[in-house]
């Protein structure tokens, strides 16, 4: 029982955490029809700028202005790197955004180093905050929760309740008529982009001290942050949603599950002497999401709540 | 049913003498090349470069396959290159045990077994990512390709586990004398099977399939319209991509003797596609540019600079944004150019370019290297051509400042002529 609720709780969290991701790649992909392959970077970035942040000020203060300077970098790519690469078509782009994760990383070796950072999580939150049968759990985990929140929400409001929000929104299906209307299409380009980095780079500021901050860590989120896009459905947040919360509790279930294939196909006469049966659950959890991605590529391309097919 | 609307196509036909020139001539020149290259006496380590090459140029042809010529982009072609490989790699074992059927067959024929496991895995790959193009192609392809790269970890009978698996080449019936026991040997093997793949992938540009994949990435409706299924033709062109990168894979694995399940994660795979691109996608000889260019810098900037992968990025960048042509768009373009109405015009705006281009470069290289041995701590000072440039001189401040500017006027400069002589 402990296990499936520390599984739920956790698995909450780093849903939450994907979804962080995932809104900003999601916005910028139905806007510009380009997965941005560097958007795990920009979370990379997030997490080593609040390391410095915090080293010269103080955690609050990397929380406000890491995200700010990641938006800032996401704006100056856009406007000078992808609106140029722009009419070589769609290829071009993608592949921009590939190189750009190549560049990023090997730039943060160079200024960080090859191997992990020392970003702590704050003293002020280092203690155990609820005891959940006899095991704790952190007080950080819970103001991830909240920031996650506050942050899914607070997005909903900007794009659901305000006109600024609404330009966005038709600029996502009408660009052209939103530009015959007098607004700055380009610029509501520019500034969804970064503000999409900008939240990858606020994810990055509150896990990269629960995870590892190294130079791996876009790599590692990278793919996952796709497969959470696709299976949602491309432009839907309520998808993107949806998608980061199953793939949180689909790793975070399976890693607790320690049951080998020969035990759940045993009746088949698979045993666990044989290659396929001595796999366990738990070693499956990595590959979950692909497997979900490639399924939901084949039986459902237009993803969970998306309208239309990739 | 007039006859004065009909058109003469016969005096556009190629001339046979024209055909030689443009279709056989290049292959037969390249031919001679790799024939004539061991007369040099290179050394051990030219060889160990050229055979990674050769592998290369045919692995980089074969994705050109899907991108340049078919339109889709694979995040996941090192897939096919490994089980081409890990095939191979399990026959040449069964050689060496010499049981059954296996023990008559020769080393030097494992390529098309190689290309034989490289297209089955593309037939099965392929059937559920190839029904659509573009990116969800992409997306399918870069999902196959963490599975497969995750699931070679947990298969360890054919994978072999983290030390991969190995075996000896020098078993089993010899063909034209080669016991491809010295490297001088193992050359002709690999110069043997480049020549065929680049030759059978030309061939293939030649066949109707061929024609059609390039129609369908340019147009796939009126494919369907004239009656071709834009699906399968993909499909057909991803299960020859596949065959030849697994050819590619065996001419790797019997050249080391050993294939490890890294070769299947997406470090690989994204190497091929920027050699690729590098290279110029939309020429066929393109790859081989990137392939060759890529493989030396590979081996020979990783000795120099730790920060190869950087350049390696910058490179790419530059491509993308500024010669999406590629190396083989430069050199034709350069070409073309020089035969063009105004070769002297065209030459020195080419030359300014090239200029600014190096000193650019320089600023770079300078900023990179002070960043480097700054990064690394070990208090070392970079100094080329005994110039001592340490990061607390400001000369090599003003080094990278004015070689980026001058560099940066230069290339807009030549961007202005470009545009006056349009």
């Amino acid at each position: 029982m402990e296990t499936i609720v520390f599984a739920l709780v956790n698995g909450v969290i780093y849903g939450l955490l994907l979804f962080m991701l995932s809104s900003g790649l999601t916005l910028i992909f139905s806007m510009m029809g380009v997965l941005n392959f560097a958007h795990a970077s920009f979370y990379m970035l997030g997490a080593f700028f609040a390391y410095t942040i915090m080293g010269a000020t103080s955690f609050w203060l990397a929380l406000i202005f890491a995200p700010i300077l990641v938006g800032l970098i996401g704006a100056a790519v856009e406007r000078y790197g992808l609106r140029r690469v722009h009419v070589n078509g769609h290829v071009a782009e993608l592949l921009f955004t590939f190189g750009l994760a190549y560049l990023i990383e090997e730039i943060v070796k160079i200024v960080y180093g090859k191997t992990a950072v020392n970003y702590r999580v704050p003293s002020i939150l280092d203690f155990p905050a609820v005891q959940i049968y006899g095991a704790d759990l952190p007080a950080y985990r819970i103001f991830m929760l909240f920031v996650a929140m506050a942050m899914l929400i607070g997005l909903w409001l900007l794009l659901r309740r305000t006109r600024a929000g609404l330009i966005i929104q038709a600029a996502l299906s009408h660009p052209h008529m939103v530009g015959h209307l007098g607004h700055n299409v380009p610029l509501i380009f520019m500034t969804v982009f970064g503000i999409g980095c900008a939240l990858a780079g606020l994810a990055g500021v509150i896990a990269g001290n629960i995870f590892v901050t190294d130079p791996s860590m876009a790599v590692q989120m990278g793919p996952i942050v796709f497969v959470v896009v696709v299976v949602g459905g491309i432009g839907s947040l309520e998808g993107a949603f949806v998608a980061s919360l199953l793939i949180g509790l689909l790793q975070n279930l399976a890693v607790g599950i320690n049951a080998s294939f020969a035990d759940i196909f045993g009746f088949l006469g698979l045993t666990s002497a044989s290659e396929v049966g001595s796999i366990t659950v738990s070693s499956l959890g990595p590959v979950l999401p692909f497997l979900l991605l490639v399924l939901i590529l084949i039986f459902r391309p237009q993803g969970l709540m998306g309208e239309r097919e990739l | 049913m007039s006859t004065q609307d009909t058109f003469d196509y016969s005096a556009h036909v190629p001339s046979n003498a024209e055909k030689f020139r443009q279709r056989t001539l290049p292959l037969l020149i390249f031919a001679a090349i790799l024939v004539a290259i061991p007369l040099t006496g290179p050394s051990r380590t030219m060889y160990t470069l050229m055979h990674q090459m050769g592998i290369n140029i045919v692995l980089a042809m074969s994705y050109n396959m899907l991108l340049g010529r078919a339109g889709l982009l694979s995040f996941g072609h090192a897939v096919y290159f490994g089980f081409g490989g890990y095939f191979a790699m399990h026959v040449m074992n069964w050689i060496a045990d010499g049981s059954g059927i296996w023990g008559g067959f020769p080393v030097f024929l494992l390529p098309v077994l190689g290309f034989g496991a490289g297209a089955l895995a593309g037939a099965v790959i392929g059937w559920p990512s190839c029904r659509r193009a573009g990116t969800t192609f992409a997306m399918i392809s870069l999902g196959v390709a963490e599975l497969v790269a995750s699931g070679a970890f947990m298969f360890d009978g054919f994978f072999g586990g983290e030390q991969g698996i190995s075996g000896d080449r020098m078993n089993g019936p010899q063909m034209f004398g080669l016991t491809l026991g010295p490297i001088s040997q193992v050359y002709w093997f690999i110069a043997f099977w480049t020549i065929v793949g680049v030759a059978g992938m030309y061939a293939f540009t030649r066949t109707p399939l061929g024609k059609l994949s390039e129609a369908t990435r340019d147009n796939p409706q009126r494919v369907q319209f004239i009656g071709y299924n834009p699906q399968r033709v993909r499909y057909m062109v991803f299960i020859f991509a596949g065959g030849f990168a697994g050819l590619a894979g065996a001419m790797s694995a019997v050249n080391y003797e050993i294939f490890t399940p890294d070769a299947f994660s997406l470090g690989p795979s994204g190497f091929i596609l920027i050699m690729a691109y590098v290279g110029g996608i939309t020429y066929f000889v393109g790859p081989i540019f990137g392939a060759i260019l890529l493989t030396y810098m590979q081996s020979m900037m990783s000795d120099f600079t730790d920060a190869w992968l950087l350049y390696l990025g910058v490179l790419f960048i530059s491509i993308v944004m500024f010669a999406p042509r590629g190396l083989a768009g430069i050199v034709f373009g350069f070409g073309a150019g020089l035969r063009g109405p105004r070769p002297r015009a065209f030459l020195i705006t080419w030359l300014t370019h090239l200029a600014g281009i190096a000193l650019m470069l320089i600023g770079l290289i300078v900023l990179v290297e002070i960043a480097v041995r700054w990064s690394n701590g070990y208090g070392e000072a970079f100094a080329p051509f005994g110039l001592p440039l340490a990061q607390s001189n400001p000369l090599s401040w003003l080094l990278v400042l004015l070689s980026a500017l001058a560099g940066g006027a230069l290339t807009r400069r030549a961007a202005r002529m470009r545009e006056a002589q349009a």
